[in-house]
């Protein structure tokens, strides 16, 4: 009995770490890629810096309208760049078949759903440690505040989970460029809203206690649109 | 062309019935409202369409669980019709509110929770929409459509809480009200009579034309089959 159990538990293990070796391969992958042609990673980082300049602009971002708008310039930058990356990301694997040849390898397909979101993460979150200094030094605004990095990693692990799910649709079909902001942004609108009010609650230095609802929120986005992405995602890619 | 069911004939008249009862009622039984005045009657077909316009939603991420687990085409023409009926009643639901709030709030539109919610309804809805469009694979639509049903469903009660820790104005005539609501009221009991009858009535109009589009919906699959065997 207790060997039986023993095994199963070993399996279980190995499983999981054939499971893990799957999803580090996609993301090692897609990482790789992206070091040699750096594509991506620039055409998303100049877009990041272009947004901002037209907020400049566009909002006069003086001293004093900068404390209460630059959460929600950044977010917007972050958004307008990550659909940019996924959808590159996404028509990557369409245009050259490699997503064939993902779909044969013999592993789960969730697996692949894993690898795509951590790599899109890996890229979001490369694009915004280079934007937080850039904007801090552009309009002389302090961004290192630990609780808004934090707000930052959670709002962006939703906005990558479902929009990698999203992504995989919407290289799939004949509007595929045009399509994913447009299937993307109602949905993931409650992430942006609580992101925006959480980045500017820490921005603000208001009590913990008024920032903690958005923070849930940004948790339970989280968990929920993983969990539904992790269930359907085997719809998305089934031939 | 196979005849219209009996009991699809029934509906239709007892639902076109009953809305020219519950528009009498409307009119002629609830009394007039004493701070709005005629205005206030536009709420028993705004909440009413509102309430379809959830329904279809509920209806339409239901349908896609369905179709995920069965792979039935029958379910991928339900969550289609229940999407294209919802579009319609949830604008109606923004217009008759807008027309409501202009005397009441002294504006078209605010950034309401309910109101934002109602319009990411209505755009995921449309996306929906776009996103099939965009499709010629069937299976493939089917597949999509279904997973993005759910998954706008699923957002849709989010986006509603993290709008309404903004500060709301929207009154809640059917349960506690909110400090800082405008516009609210206390129903009277032929009021609350009219009102529960104009939710029975919607559904029953719901329930006919979901009915008629998924009809219509299997007629359209038969001749697209008829015209690939006169091809072949």
């Amino acid at each position: 009995m207790s060997t039986a159990a023993g095994k199963s538990q070993i399996s279980i293990r190995r499983s999981f770490s054939e499971y893990a070796r799957a999803v580090w391969a996609i993301l090692w992958k897609d990482l790789a890629a992206e070091l040699r042609g750096r594509e991506m990673l620039s055409a998303m980082l100049v877009f990041a810096l272009l947004v901002i300049l037209i907020f400049n602009f566009a909002l006069e971002l003086d001293a004093k309208t900068r404390t209460s708008v630059t959460s929600g310039v950044l977010w917007v930058t972050f958004a307008f760049a990550g659909t940019l990356g996924l959808n590159r990301s996404m028509a990557m694997e369409k245009d050259r078949g490699c997503l064939d040849g993902l779909l044969l390898t013999p592993v789960d397909r969730s697996a692949i759903y894993f690898g795509k979101a951590l790599s899109n993460l890996a890229f979001m979150l490369i694009v915004e440690v280079i934007v937080l200094p850039v904007y801090s030094i552009l309009y002389n605004t302090n961004l290192f505040n630990p609780g808004l990095i934090m707000v930052i990693l959670l709002g962006s692990i939703g906005y990558v989970g479902v929009g990698t799910l999203l992504a995989s649709m919407a290289v799939q079909t004949r509007t595929r460029d045009i399509l994913l902001p447009i299937l993307l942004f109602p949905v993931v609108l409650p992430v942006l809203i609580a992101a925006v009010k959480a980045s500017s609650g820490f921005l603000q230095s208001i009590p913990m206690s008024e920032i903690w609802p958005w923070l849930n929120i940004l948790i339970v986005y989280d968990i929920i649109f993983i969990a539904v992405a992790f269930m359907v995602f085997d719809f998305i890619v089934e031939e | 062309m196979e005849p219209k069911p009996t009991l699809l004939k029934i509906l239709d008249i007892v639902s076109i019935l009953l809305l020219l009862i519950a528009t009498g009622m409307v009119f002629f039984y609830t009394p007039v409202e004493a701070v709005m005045g005629q205005v206030q009657k536009v709420f028993y077909f705004h909440v009413a369409a509102g309430w379809v316009g959830m329904l279809s939603f509920l209806a339409a991420a239901f349908a896609g669980i369905m179709y995920l687990i069965k792979s039935d085409r029958k379910w991928d023409i339900v969550g289609l019709s229940a999407v294209e009926i919802g579009l319609v009643f949830a604008f109606i639901n923004i217009i008759t509110g807008s027309i409501w709030a202009r005397p009441i709030w002294n504006t078209w539109w605010t950034w309401d929770p309910r109101l934002t919610t109602a319009t990411i309804m209505m755009l995921i809805y449309a996306a929906y929409l776009m996103l099939r469009a965009g499709i010629e694979d069937l299976d493939r639509r089917a597949r999509f459509g279904a997973v993005y049903a759910i998954v706008g469903f699923l957002s849709v009660p989010l986006t509603f809480f993290s709008a309404r820790l903004f500060r709301t104005i929207h009154p809640v005539v059917v349960g506690t009200n909110q400090p800082g609501a405008e516009g609210s009221f206390d129903m009277t009991a032929k009021m609350l009579q009219t009102f529960l009858f104009s939710l029975l009535v919607f559904s029953f109009i719901f329930a006919d034309l979901l009915w008629h589009r998924i009809r219509l919906g299997r007629l359209a699959d038969k001749v697209e089959q008829l015209k690939l065997k006169t091809m072949e």
